[in-house]
């Protein structure tokens, strides 16, 4: 029988993401923040959860609603607050969850690094501030750069536009972001696509992410938008 | 720390103007949120100017009209954009590669701070109670060739941003070129801060009253003080 990645539901995709997983979750902003899965898995239970995912979202829906019903212990990202963006800052002052605050950059090489199955890198980034503190320092031809590991994580969950039953995918203009190299970081890769197409229906000169990459797929025809659900005071569940 | 009376210098789209007239032809350019990003309304691709956004897009044009925005075609303070002819699309890591691997010629940002050696605070005032958020200002400054500064002379309340050790926590040392303001463009050397400019009016004694920093003036500039030669 042929591989077919393809799931039925989006709670059927995140069944089985454990208490104290750790979840990569893709998207900048609301660009390629794959909400419907994320509302799965406020659905299913799951807690104490690491989070890697460049924002900590807006309003009180999808990455912010995951924040809000206090399933996340502790977020790895590069930007944890922006414009209606209050679930985040209010727990963080209140003390309850763990920020571990990476320059996007390196956030992105660490997933990318993860991925590619390299530990560790030597990056110019942060040298000489305050998140440079407790690291490694190596000067390579006269210039000091510290070292940062690799990430991987349990599971992550990622929005792309077209993919095929294999988990080949292309994505919508700056929606991509960190979706490919999430897709690569984590040992269970969950993709909500807004259309699914045959074997051969895209041209393997134009896949972003190869298929070998995902794991799992759901159709989600027509992902809300974020910010017209925070625009219209919505809230999740 | 002193404040001296307000002096007025050049509006927001000058300095933005003044900062684009030494952007090159060729060069591709990163800009940072705020004020940076009304560079862009004076140089482009008819400049043979490119703009990245690092969240993914190469040949960023500018704002769609009412109406066209597209929510997954955005810059990095998160507006919606579009995208010029020949524009082209990658991940994060790619994106990154281009700012941490040199490729990016020059990026223009915003400050808290600049030293008078060339470090910036543009990330945070480490306050207790502040949530800390740097995005992608450290893979920046630690990778783009070229790293101008556009702010403000002083703060709101007129203190100076252009100070000789900064006090806000640092996005990186020794990493700026250039800085351009209301006031005038400030050059950092080795030797420390050469004036290139003063804005109409502004005398570099007025100026010296707005910087926590030595200036000296560029031999080529003539100063604006009433009764200085000219």
């Amino acid at each position: 029988m042929r591989i077919n990645k393809c799931l039925d539901s989006a709670a059927r995709a995140v069944a089985d993401i454990h208490d104290g997983a750790s979840v990569m979750i893709g998207g900048f902003g609301e660009a390629g923040s794959p909400i419907e899965l994320i509302h799965a898995l406020i659905d299913q239970g799951a807690k104490d959860l690491t989070v890697i995912s460049n924002n900590t979202g807006s309003g009180r829906v999808g990455l912010a609603a995951l924040i809000a019903a206090g399933r996340v212990r502790k977020m790895i990202c590069s930007y944890p607050r922006s414009a209606n963006s209050t679930v985040f800052p209010e727990l963080y002052r209140q003390g309850r969850i763990e920020l571990e605050l990476t320059p996007q950059g390196t956030l992105a090489e660490r997933i990318r690094a993860g991925g590619a199955g390299i530990p560790a890198f030597y990056t110019a980034a942060a040298v000489g501030t305050v998140l440079a503190t407790g690291k490694e320092v190596r000067r390579f031809d006269g210039r000091e750069f510290v070292l940062e590991p690799g990430l991987r994580a349990d599971f992550a969950l990622v929005k792309a536009q077209r993919g095929d039953p294999y988990g080949n995918l292309v994505y919508h203009k700056t929606a991509r972001n960190f979706g490919p190299i999430m897709c690569m970081a984590a040992r269970i890769t969950i993709v909500q696509v807004s259309e699914l197409v045959a074997p051969g229906g895209l041209d393997p000169e134009t896949v972003i992410t190869p298929g070998i990459f995902v794991q799992r797929l759901v159709v989600v025809a027509q992902p809300a938008q974020e910010s017209r659900l925070v625009k219209e005071g919505r809230s999740y569940p | 720390m002193k404040t001296a009376p307000a002096a007025a210098g050049w509006t927001r789209e000058q300095m933005a103007q003044r900062a684009a007239a030494d952007i090159p032809a060729g060069a591709y350019v990163n800009l940072g949120i705020g004020i940076p990003e009304l560079v862009a309304q004076f140089t482009g691709v008819d400049a043979g100017v490119i703009f990245q956004t690092e969240n993914g897009l190469l040949g960023m044009g500018p704002a769609p009209a009412p109406g066209h925005e597209d929510p997954e075609l955005i810059n990095a303070g998160k507006k919606a954009v579009t995208a010029i002819p020949g524009a082209a699309y990658f991940h994060h890591a790619d994106s990154f590669a281009m700012i941490r691997g040199g490729h990016i010629d020059i990026c223009v940002l915003g400050a808290m701070q600049v030293s008078a050696a060339g470090d910036l605070a543009n990330w945070s005032t480490g306050e207790a109670d502040a949530i800390p958020a740097v995005g992608g200002a450290m893979d920046l400054v630690a990778g783009v060739k070229r790293v101008f500064v556009l702010t403000e002379h002083t703060t709101k309340t007129g203190v100076p941003k252009i100070v000789s050790a900064c006090t806000y926590p640092l996005t990186g040392r020794k990493v700026v070129d250039r800085i351009y303001t209301n006031l005038a463009v400030i050059q950092v050397t080795p030797a420390g801060l050469v004036v290139r400019e003063l804005a109409p009016g502004i005398s570099l004694e007025v100026l010296q009253q707005h910087t926590g920093a030595p200036l000296r003036l560029a031999a080529t500039v003539p100063d604006n003080s009433p009764g200085a030669a000219s």
